[in-house]
Parts: structure tokens; C-alpha cells; sequence
């Protein structure tokens, strides 16, 4: 509060002066919201077009029935949500993005903290290692799914592609049909998601490793502690506020998963990888049921609100405190 | 409130009003920007790929230099952001945001654009609809032409001619029993006889849309497309036929491995991919898709790439025996509509794109025209076949996922795919059809 005082504007007011304390106090505080005006502005106000704005707008064409064209006549209250959450294909889309929530978080977690811990030690080329692990998180999503889409094709007359020849010189005879088995399909995606986003995972633990104070494990040393017990008992706790955000990370890329699908399979084969925004665009866009297809963002708005504000609320509170919840005020 | 803030009040408010003046001046002069006799005609194509674009800059510039204070401004969108996105917003913002002349898409589509009120009535200019005959019948709605095609054309079975000679194929078969030979001699040849980009749905539905057309009557077709009511038997045993025919060959035949995984085209994994590459022998696609392969030709060079000399062209054989149209034909095209408060000068210049001299020069570009006698332009004799199976056709029915709109389209499509390659039933596609046209 002190700093404040002093940007009040030195001009004196007119008018019939009311108690001096109070009215610095006032001008105090007056100063003070020009300020925070000033700061937060231009952000309330790109939020307030781009985000809110549409927010509110999708919400109120959801409950037409609106081709994008001429006015919006055709009041059908809840229709659309009805029959959103009455269609198997929105099922099935909603399912893929919590299969790829979860195989996220149990499968790439790991797999990113222990390549973090070993990139961690001293090795040879650990900056070449590095870099390479990261360069797939650097390409542009549309280049890597079309690279991928090329290397899982089958090649007339065969049944195979690149990569399925590749598995065959290792002794794998008879690969799944990569993206045209509705079986198959999503953990397909999730091996090319994982390729994609376990870079940044990994840059991200390892700048939390950084952070963990070297005395801590010469300490543990003295104890007699060994390299896997001092990483459970010692890394990984500590670790945690990183792992904490990179989940939350994971969690919100997983539920608005789009472009990925998009290019390698277009949600297909029969519908198999649809994802939320994927059935949004296809069935909301492309066929100009702009109501309906506000209906899908509406929903898949709340249910990424509902996790985000429930992860936060659980799992990031004591990352968050004071950022978000007020604080402590001093 | 110091004097500053009183000040930057009145200003701002007077900006506002300003704005709100500029903004009245624009929505009520309704669209021509007619200042001292200057008028722009703003003009949005999909044509992005040479030579088309050139060729549409050159007749724009032709237009301009004929009527002095007349600008067209012409633009080349991507196909999908042109028709999904960019026209239906800026026709929604109206005024000067809305183009003045546009593709608009036939059937359907541009049904929904016209109860909207964004389309000019073409009716008045008898000759240039004339000139164009049957082609036209897509863009009439309710008596009144709103659209004029600049080229049309029935998509046929692409076919590669060398592989079809190697293969001991000498005519072109002319009915489905002959095809289904031709097709087990080609896949005996070690060449995989028919690519289809079921990733995309579209091209494998166009096969189910060909046995419809061949399955159901005329009148059948055209009662399913007024009323949208898909209940007529002739859409099961459509489906029914197609499933047939495909059983009867072996494994993954008659089509490629592993289809709903191959895009359409584009790309060079796509079906026209795999037809370029040789790696196919037969699609079925539209009459674009010459340009299509010949772009995804391995080595092709960028620019004005040939299209490879065995790429060769057939119509669909007609099945022996179905109660369809003998000769029916599935087909479209694209057609320039006029935005409803567009100058005047733009239906002149419709008038010009569609003169005999500018319609016989594209298809010199390697297109299919739309006019009477400006097809003594096309210079390619595969373009040739296409435009005589074009006039020879007994009746062209329009694809019909444009015919009965996006929504139904999508539906359809899914249902088709579901059945050729899924565990789909030939019922599910006519109930599919029908539970869509219940949310339009």
C-alpha cells in the first residue's frame, strides 16, 4: 500500500476541501485504479473480445437451429444439446480424449521423468541428446502428421508401408494396420502424440531438477542412501511442483486435441478417432450447423473448465497459493 | 473528472459518432462503391492452382479495359475456407464485406443461400442462361436461376491405359460384369485395380451414389431430393448392390488395402497419389481430377505439370438388368452468383465470363465449359470424351451429397464408409440420411 501513495496526480482538487487525510486517501486510491487500468486494460480487453465475447456468443447460438446464414429465427432450446449427448459418434469422441488424458499421464510421465533424471547425470553428448529429443515438439504439427501419415500408409499392391517394412527387417511380420484399424488407431495417435510432447515434458523435469539443491543429496549420500532411493525419496518429491504443472499442461493439450487427428486421420477410420473439437469441426463447421456446433463448444468448454478449476483446486493449491486465491496480504 | 479526462470524453464520444456515421454511410449506399462514377466489382474464385488464376486475372483486366471506372478486384480462395468460411461470413457481414461475385454450389447449398436473401435473381439475363442448357438446372431454385455453371462436367472411371494393356485388356469394358473382369485381370497383372480415399468419405460414397443412380428411377431420385425423405426401398438395395459387387471379389479387392486410411488427393499418399505414382490402376473421380494426377506425378514440375499420357478416361458401365436410367450420369460443376445488392457492372461481368470467346479459351486452359459452342476450345481428347459423355448422358443427377446438403451429405457419407468398409448395414444408409434431414 505504501508504494502506492506516491502517484496520486499533484493537483489539487476544487470544490470545498473535505478532512486532508481522507482526501489523499482518496486520490490515493483513484491513482491507483488508473493504474491497474492502465496495466490490466489492453488484457481485460483482449480477453473481453476474444474470449468472453464468443464464450457468451456460442452458448447463444447453441440453442438455434442456425445455418450460419440470414438471421437467427429458429429458437429449439435444448435440442442440440440432446442430441449431442445422445449420439455415439460425441461418445466415442469424448472417450478418445480421456484415453489420451490418461495414457498421457501414466505413460509419458515416467517415461519423461526417468529420461530426465538420466539426462540429468554427466554423460557424453548430453547437449546433442537434448537437442534431438526435443526437435520433434519443434516441427510444426501439420509437417509431423503428414510425415507420419506417409511413413504408416500401406503402398498398393501390399499391404504395407514404410514403417511396417522397417518393423519386418526387425523380425515383426505382421504389423496392425497402423491408421486404418478403428481398433488400432488411437494408440497409434498416442505413439505419434508421445513423440511429439515427450521433449517438452522432459525439458520441463529437468529444468525442475535444476532446481533441486545439490546438498540435499550429499546429504542423502552420508546417509547411505543409493541412486534409486535418493530419487524417490528426494528427487521426485521435490520434482513435484513441476510435475504438477506439466500434467496440468497435458491435461488441457489432451482435451483440446485437434490438429494432430485432423491431419493424420481426419478422426477417421469410421469415426474412430474423432476427438471433441474434431467432432466439433466436422460435424458443427463443415456442415454449416453453427448452432449445433455451438452446442459441442459449449460443452467441451465446461468440461475443460470443470477439470482445469477441479485441478487447481486439488492438485495446484499449494503451487498456486497466493498467486490465485488472494493470499496473504501484506 | 479533471478537464483532461472531460476532454478525452468529448473525443472519444465524437469518434464514435463518427464511426457510427462512416459506418451508416457504408450500410446504407448497400454495397457499390459508387463515388464519381468509379465502381469496384470485388470477384472470389477457388481457381489457386495454375493456369486457372492467370487466366481469371487476364479476363479481369480484359473487363476493366472495356469499361473505364469499372475495377475488378479478383481473388483466388482455397476451396473448403472459401465455402465454409469466408463466403457465409462475409455474406453474413453484408454491405462492402460481402464479395459481389462468388462461386456458389449447386443444389442444397445454394438453396439455404437463397431463403436467406443474398442472391441476385439471374433470371434476366435469358441469353447467357440459355446458353448453358441442362447445366444450369442445379442453380435454379424455386423457378429462378441464381447461379450460372462455367464448367460442368459427369465424373467417370480414370483409368491407367498402359497398365490396362498389360494387363490383356483390350476394350473398354462397357457393362459391370465386363468391369468386374477387367478388374480381376488387373489385380492377376500384380497391380492393384481401384484407389479410393475412403480417409475422406466423399470418394468411396461416389461409389454407392453411382449404384443409387443406377438402382433407383428417375422419379425416384427426384422425390428423395424434393422431400428429403430417403424411405423409397431403392436406397437399401443401392446399398445392397454395391456390397455385392464388392463381395465378389477376393480379400481386400476391388479396392486398395487398408482404404480409410488414404486420403483423397493433395497429398502423395492420397488415392490420386497412388493412381500418379502407378501404383493403381482406376479411380473414380470428377472431372478435375486430371489436373489432380498430374500435379502428384512423381517428378512432376511445379509449374503447368502435363498430365502423363496413359491417364485415359471411361464412363461408369451401366449395370445389366437395374431399374435406374440407362446412361444416367453422376455429375456438377462450379457456377458464379451475383451478391443481391451487387453494382450493376457485375452482372456484365458474368456476362463476359460467360462469352463464347472467354469460355472457349478455358477450356483451352484444359477445362470443361459450360457454353454451347465453346467447347470446340477443348484441345485434350480425354477433356474431349468428357465433354461428349457430358452431352450424351440421359440425365446428370447432381453428387448427391451436394443435392441434399451438408448435414445429410456427412450422414451419408459416414453410413457409406461404414458399410463398404465398416460393419455397416445397406439399411443404416437410408436411416442415417433420414435422422439427418430430422435436424435441418
Amino acid at each position: 500500500m505504501t508504494a502506492t501513495e506516491t502517484t496520486g496526480p499533484a493537483v489539487s482538487a476544487a470544490g470545498p476541501a473535505p478532512a486532508p487525510s481522507t482526501r489523499r486517501r482518496n486520490r490515493a486510491r483513484a491513482g491507483q485504479r488508473r493504474e491497474v487500468a492502465l496495466f490490466a486494460g489492453p488484457a481485460v480487453i483482449v480477453y473481453v473480445v476474444f474470449v468472453l465475447l464468443p464464450v457468451l456468443l456460442a452458448g447463444y447460438y447453441s440453442f438455434f437451429n442456425w445455418n450460419g446464414l440470414g438471421p437467427l429465427d429458429r429458437f429449439v432450446g435444448i435440442d442440440n444439446y440432446v442430441r449431442l449427448l445422445t449420439d455415439p459418434v460425441f461418445h466415442t469422441s469424448v472417450y478418445n480424449n480421456f484415453f489420451i488424458i490418461v495414457l498421457s499421464l501414466l505413460v509419458q510421465g515416467p517415461i519423461a521423468i526417468l529420461v530426465a533424471l538420466l539426462m540429468n547425470r554427466r554423460l557424453r553428448f548430453r547437449g546433442m541428446l537434448r537437442a534431438l529429443i526435443f526437435v520433434p515438439y519443434v516441427l510444426s504439427e501439420v509437417t509431423a502428421g503428414l510425415a507420419w501419415q506417409i511413413l504408416l500408409q500401406s503402398v498398393p499392391p501390399t499391404r504395407w508401408g514404410p514403417f511396417d517394412t522397417m518393423l519386418q527387417g526387425i523380425g515383426i511380420q505382421d504389423p496392425p494396420a497402423w491408421l486404418a484399424d478403428p481398433n488400432v488407431v488411437m494408440w497409434t495417435m498416442f505413439g505419434i502424440l508421445t513423440w511429439k510432447y515427450l521433449g517438452l515434458a522432459i525439458i520441463l523435469m529437468l529444468a525442475g531438477l535444476a532446481g533441486v539443491p545439490e546438498e540435499l543429496y550429499e546429504a542423502a549420500a552420508l546417509d547411505g542412501a543409493g541412486w534409486w532411493k535418493t530419487q524417490w525419496y528426494i528427487t521426485v518429491p521435490l520434482l513435484g511442483p513441476t510435475i504438477r504443472i506439466w500434467a496440468f499442461l497435458s491435461i488441457i493439450g489432451s482435451l483440446q486435441l485437434f490438429d494432430m487427428v485432423w491431419i493424420v486421420t481426419g478422426g477417421g477410420p469410421l469415426n474412430a478417432s474423432n476427438t471433441m473439437a474434431v467432432y466439433m469441426v466436422k460435424y458443427g463447421l463443415n456442415v454449416s450447423q453453427i448452432g449445433f456446433g455451438s452446442a459441442v463448444a459449449v460443452v467441451l468448454f465446461f468440461i475443460s473448465l470443470f477439470i482445469a478449476l477441479g485441478y487447481q483446486r486439488f492438485a495446484l493449491r499449494r503451487d498456486l497459493e497466493g498467486s490465485l486465491t488472494g493470499g496473504k496480504r501484506t | 473528472m479533471n478537464r483532461r479526462s472531460t476532454r478525452l470524453v468529448a473525443l472519444t464520444a465524437a469518434t464514435g459518432l463518427a464511426v457510427a456515421a462512416l459506418s451508416g454511410c457504408a450500410s446504407g449506399s448497400s454495397g457499390p462503391e459508387e463515388t464519381g462514377g468509379d465502381v469496384t466489382v470485388t470477384w472470389w474464385h477457388n481457381g489457386t492452382g495454375e493456369p486457372l488464376k492467370s487466366f481469371w486475372e487476364e479476363v479481369a483486366a480484359e473487363f476493366e479495359a472495356d469499361h473505364p471506372g469499372v475495377t475488378v478486384d479478383v481473388e483466388a480462395f482455397q476451396n473448403e475456407d472459401l465455402q465454409r468460411t469466408l463466403i457465409p461470413n462475409a455474406l453474413q457481414a453484408g454491405g462492402d464485406a460481402a464479395p459481389d461475385l462468388f462461386m456458389v454450389w449447386a443444389e442444397g447449398e445454394i438453396k439455404a443461400q437463397v431463403e436467406a436473401g443474398y442472391l441476385k435473381d439471374l433470371s434476366g439475363l435469358t441469353d447467357v442462361v440459355e446458353s448453358v442448357g441442362g447445366a444450369g438446372t442445379g442453380w435454379n431454385v424455386d423457378g429462378k436461376q441464381y447461379g450460372i455453371p462455367f464448367r460442368f462436367g459427369i465424373e467417370g472411371i480414370w483409368y491407367n491405359s498402359d497398365q490396362f494393356e498389360q494387363a490383356g485388356i483390350t476394350e473398354t469394358p462397357a457393362t459391370f460384369d465386363e468391369f468386374g473382369e477387367a478388374i480381376t485381370k488387373l489385380a492377376e497383372s500384380g497391380v492393384s485395380p481401384i484407389g479410393v480415399g475412403a480417409g475422406d468419405g466423399w470418394p468411396a460414397a461416389h461409389w454407392w451414389y453411382q449404384f443409387a443412380i443406377k438402382t433407383c428411377s428417375g422419379d425416384s431420385l427426384k422425390k428423395a431430393a424434393e422431400t428429403l425423405d430417403f424411405s423409397d426401398a431403392c436406397f437399401v438395395e443401392a446399398g445392397e448392390n454395391l456390397k455385392s459387387w464388392m463381395d465378389g471379389f477376393e480379400g481386400d479387392l476391388p479396392f486398395q488395402a487398408n482404404p480409410t486410411s488414404t486420403p483423397a488427393q493433395s497429398v502423395p499418399n492420397s488415392a490420386a497419389g497412388l493412381l500418379a505414382a502407378q501404383t493403381t490402376s482406376m479411380e473414380l473421380m470428377g472431372t478435375w481430377h486430371r489436373g489432380e494426377v498430374a500435379k502428384l506425378v512423381p517428378g512432376a514440375p511445379a509449374d503447368n505439370p502435363p498430365a502423363p499420357e496413359w491417364l485415359s478416361w471411361m464412363p461408369v458401365p451401366d449395370i445389366e438388368g437395374a431399374a435406374g436410367e440407362p446412361g444416367a450420369a453422376l455429375g456438377s460443376g462450379d457456377a458464379g452468383g451475383v451478391y443481391v445488392d451487387a453494382p450493376d457492372e457485375t452482372l456484365e461481368l458474368l456476362e463476359y465470363v460467360m462469352s463464347e470467346d472467354v469460355q472457349t479459351r478455358f477450356a483451352a486452359t484444359g477445362e470443361i465449359p459450360t457454353v454451347a459452342g465453346a467447347e470446340a476450345g477443348i484441345t485434350d481428347p480425354v477433356l474431349k470424351q468428357i465433354a461428349e459423355g457430358t452431352v450424351n448422358a440421359s440425365l446428370v443427377v447432381t453428387w448427391l451429397d451436394t443435392q441434399y446438403g451438408p448435414v445429410i451429405g456427412q450422414a451419408m457419407n459416414d453410413a457409406i464408409v461404414n458399410l463398404m468398409f465398416g460393419n455397416g448395414t445397406p439399411e443404416q444408409i437410408p436411416e442415417a440420411m433420414n435422422a439427418a434431414a430430422a435436424t435441418l
